[in-house]
């Protein structure tokens, strides 16, 4: 488990992290990006752009 | 075997393709995030083969050419990426290998892509050349709606809004098909149904598993052909008259197809990037 940036909400960590994983807060719904692993922190991720995904 | 994994953000398609390239005793995994890189032309990264799952097509499409520039084999390759990143590019492909897809109409001006959606007849559909996941897609149903939209487009939009792709509007019954290409094989497939026009699973789409029969095989893998072949997901409409490429998508998202269609699409990717690594 691990602390929401946004709302102090407890965030479930996989049992293999890795950096830049997307995740979501159960409880204020926030999408969340791992952004180190040692310590482990969370940031918000970014925002969707126009030339994402597929 | 080393495997540079350009990324970005990693969502549960990448988590899935780590797993299993993480299960292989040849594989070793690079992380290439691209918010990261710093790429110098001619430089190649110390890996034997790049696999791109970066989610931003234009850092993955520039990328990719500075990777292959520099002697790394890539999967996608950097032309199969301009080419399906593009829908222009890709009708293009897809026309001048004779594969079936709906009317298009490519315009530059708002008043000629009025003509254009004319030409096509209502309803017609819009789309960004540049874009995925069903954003942006107007259904022009009246020349009240083709009018305000494409307003709406030269003034708000960037430049790129200017670059009109028009597209026949197919009634498709509440479904499409998505069909999965590895190689020289299409490995699975889906129905996506959605009561709205748009059925991408981003957008809510229900995926169920398709059966994929030889015509549905040999027309996906004669548009992944088109666009350069490799790992390639074809977006294809049933028609009376057959099946209609609508897209091609070289960064797959796959998660939701796994359970329905019972095949493992990663695995199969990543043996995929095996055989690639050493032609």
């Amino acid at each position: 488990m691990s602390e929401c940036p946004v709302c102090a909400g407890e965030v479930e960590i996989s049992p293999d992290p890795v950096e830049g994983e997307l995740l979501e807060c159960e409880e204020c719904g926030v999408e969340l990006e791992i952004l180190t692993l040692g310590p482990l922190t969370l940031g918000e991720a970014p925002e969707a752009e126009e030339d994402w995904g597929e | 075997m080393k495997v540079g994994f350009l990324h970005s953000l990693i969502r549960k398609d990448e988590k899935l393709l780590i797993a299993e390239v993480r299960k292989r005793d040849d594989m070793e995994l690079v992380f290439l995030d691209d918010r990261k890189l710093v790429l110098d032309l001619g430089c190649a990264p110390e890996v034997d083969i790049v696999l791109e799952r970066s989610i931003n097509h234009s850092r993955a499409m520039h990328a990719l050419r500075l990777f292959e520039g520099a002697g790394t084999p890539c999967v996608n390759t950097y032309e199969v990426a301009r080419r399906c990143g593009d829908k222009i590019l890709t009708a293009a492909s897809l026309q001048e290998c004779g594969v079936p897809q709906p009317e298009v109409r490519v315009a530059f001006t708002p008043e000629s892509a009025l003509l254009a959606i004319e030409e096509l007849g209502y309803p017609a559909v819009l789309k960004p050349a540049v874009g995925s996941w069903g954003r942006l897609l107007s259904k022009i149903n009246d020349r009240d709606a083709a009018e305000t939209v494409l307003e709406h487009k030269s003034i708000l939009g960037s430049y790129h809004h200017s670059i009109f792709f028009v597209q026949q509007y197919v009634e498709k019954g509440g479904r499409d098909i998505r069909a999965f290409v590895v190689g020289d094989e299409c490995v699975a497939a889906i129905y996506r149904s959605s009561e709205h026009w748009i059925t991408n699973t981003a957008r809510g789409g229900r995926a169920t598993n398709c059966p994929v029969t030889v015509p549905l095989a040999e027309i996906a893998l004669r548009a992944a052909d088109a666009v350069g072949g490799g790992v390639l997901a074809v977006d294809l409409f049933e028609t009376a008259d057959g099946l209609l490429v609508n897209e091609v998508n070289y960064t797959m998202e796959f998660r939701n197809s796994i359970d329905v269609t019972g095949v493992n699409i990663p695995e199969r990717v990543v043996s995929y990037v095996a055989r690639a690594a050493r032609p």
